[in-house]
């Protein structure tokens, strides 16, 4: 078994990419000497700090239309992995259909969300969603198909119902996949809701980051675009920290994969 | 327990099991041989009812059958105890007893320090050892084994086949158990089934005459030797 490693040794060698990204960042923009083109990292933090109250707040917006698409993404894609998992032939029939989350450009179904739902938060959860789902999807049916052939034998010598076998066999064996599946989707239903935002987000008051970044952008305010962005990329990374620590505190004691990450 | 002129072919034409019939008495340990992949595992699975035969029939009247395998075949995200309740947890016993029960299957098999482990902590003997357990949680009336200790170290393997014959003085559950290990079939049974080369037809069935407490030692004897060797000339004719 291999020892944990210290939080010291764990941290120091992205944080010094971190730093070093930081300081070419603030070379070239200060060499460059075009606001407009690229910020240096002082004047980001500045306009970060300055309109913290509007990023806070399109950041809540974002976060609740995240949040929403990515559980709809969990629990509709595990179902789904369930569901599809039941047969073969459910399988074959299926399957295929569910690679149009995969594939569907977002940009193209836009103007029917915004059709069927309007402009604002449902719509922009649905986008959110629709990027999100697939990888769940996948990554429930390829665990629940990996089981243990043995151990399924072993539950049939026993009687046990097709219930038990979902329940104390395949689902608790497909977790690690499940969590990979999950692990991914966290990331995608932030970049799913910012694209939404772009297409079908509403103005005003409650906007989001990803209208933050279309307004500001056409105010010319390239700082306040690279501070949005800052600050979308922070919410999906703390969406794929939180997974992460739901997986350790969930398989940590019996799964391989999840004792060297 | 009779098995009638079980026939066995596969999907792929590939005939496992022709013609063979064998009858098992009630609590009777029998080993049986055969070179690699000549059908012993496919027999096995046919009298656990994990797969059909092709023809022919098997009849085992009524009784509890239990099924270990090759490898330990555990649920790491559950610990020892939990482990070894499956199989009464899966047949609708309620916890204390099944709790009790498996505590008592897993003293038997020297793992009553180990209760609250988990899988991944145990060494590949100790894991068998659960597996064993889990095996006889139930009170089996029937236990088939699929060389189960072919993974495991030549000390570990000794020291769980002198469990195994252990748990059977004990119990006296009829025991089938497959292996390619000469040594631990004349070591273990009381009768030795070999099997010829695939399609599988039995080439010998051999008295074990050697006493019912076998302490370790028995395997230097010239009488173990002597009976050893007349397996492994039974396995040579059957080709293998």
């Amino acid at each position: 078994m291999k020892r944990t490693r210290s939080f010291f040794a764990v941290i120091w060698p992205p944080v010094l990419v971190l730093i070093a990204a930081i300081i070419t960042l603030h070379i070239w923009a200060s060499a460059l000497d075009e606001p407009f083109l690229l910020p240096t990292p002082r004047a980001i933090v500045r306009i970060a700090i300055n309109r913290r109250h509007d990023l806070l707040s399109a950041l809540g917006t974002t976060t609740e239309a995240a949040l929403i698409g990515f559980f709809c993404s969990a629990g509709g894609g595990i179902a789904a992995g369930m569901a599809l998992s039941a047969s073969s032939l459910v399988r074959r029939a299926f399957y295929p259909y569910t690679v149009f989350f995969q594939t569907v450009p977002i940009i193209a179904v836009a103007p029917l969300l915004m059709i069927w739902c309007g402009p604002g938060l449902p719509a922009v959860a649905l986008c959110a969603f629709i990027v999100s789902v697939f990888p769940v999807i996948a990554g429930t049916l390829t665990g629940l198909l990996s089981t243990d052939p043995a151990l399924e034998d072993l539950f049939r010598l026993y009687g046990a119902s097709r219930w038990a076998k979902m329940w104390k066999l395949r689902l608790p064996s497909a977790l690690p996949s499940i969590f990979t599946g999950l692990r991914v989707a966290a990331g995608l239903a932030v970049i799913g809701t910012v694209v939404g935002e772009f297409l079908v987000g509403v103005y005003g008051p409650n906007e989001g980051l990803g209208v933050r970044i279309v307004s500001a952008k056409k105010q010319g305010r390239t700082d306040e675009v690279f501070a949005a962005v800052l600050v979308a990329s922070l919410l999906g990374l703390a969406m794929f920290a939180i997974i992460n620590l739901a997986a350790k505190l969930l398989l940590g004691r019996w799964h391989a994969s999840e004792q060297d990450h | 327990m009779q098995i009638a002129n079980l026939h066995k072919v596969f999907d792929n034409d590939v005939v496992a099991i022709e013609n063979l019939s064998l009858e098992i008495n009630p609590g009777e340990f029998v080993a049986i041989l055969g070179p690699s992949g000549c059908g012993k595992s496919t027999l096995l699975r046919i009298i656990a009812g994990l797969e059909k035969p092709t023809g022919g029939t098997v009849q085992i009247g009524q009784g509890k059958i239990a099924y270990v395998f090759q490898d330990s075949h555990l649920l790491p995200w559950r610990n020892v105890l939990r482990n070894a309740a499956l199989p009464l947890e899966l047949a609708g016993v309620d916890r204390a007893d099944r709790i009790a029960a498996a505590r008592e299957a897993l003293s038997q098999v020297g793992l009553a320090d180990a209760v609250q482990r988990y899988p991944a902590q145990l060494s590949g003997g100790m894991k068998m050892r659960v597996s064993m357990a889990r095996a006889m949680v139930t009170h089996p009336d029937f236990l088939l084994l699929d060389e189960p200790f072919a993974a495991l170290d030549e000390i570990n393997r000794q020291k769980l086949d002198e469990q195994l014959r252990k748990l059977w003085l004990l119990h006296r559950m009829t025991v089938i158990f497959v292996t390619h290990s000469t040594a631990e079939a004349t070591f273990l049974a009381d009768r030795a089934v070999v099997l010829s080369a695939r399609p599988a037809r039995i080439v010998a069935d051999l008295l074990i005459d050697l006493p019912a407490d076998r302490p370790a030692a028995i395997r230097s004897t010239p009488a173990f030797a002597a009976i050893t060797q007349k397996i492994y000339d039974a396995l040579e004719r059957g080709g293998a």
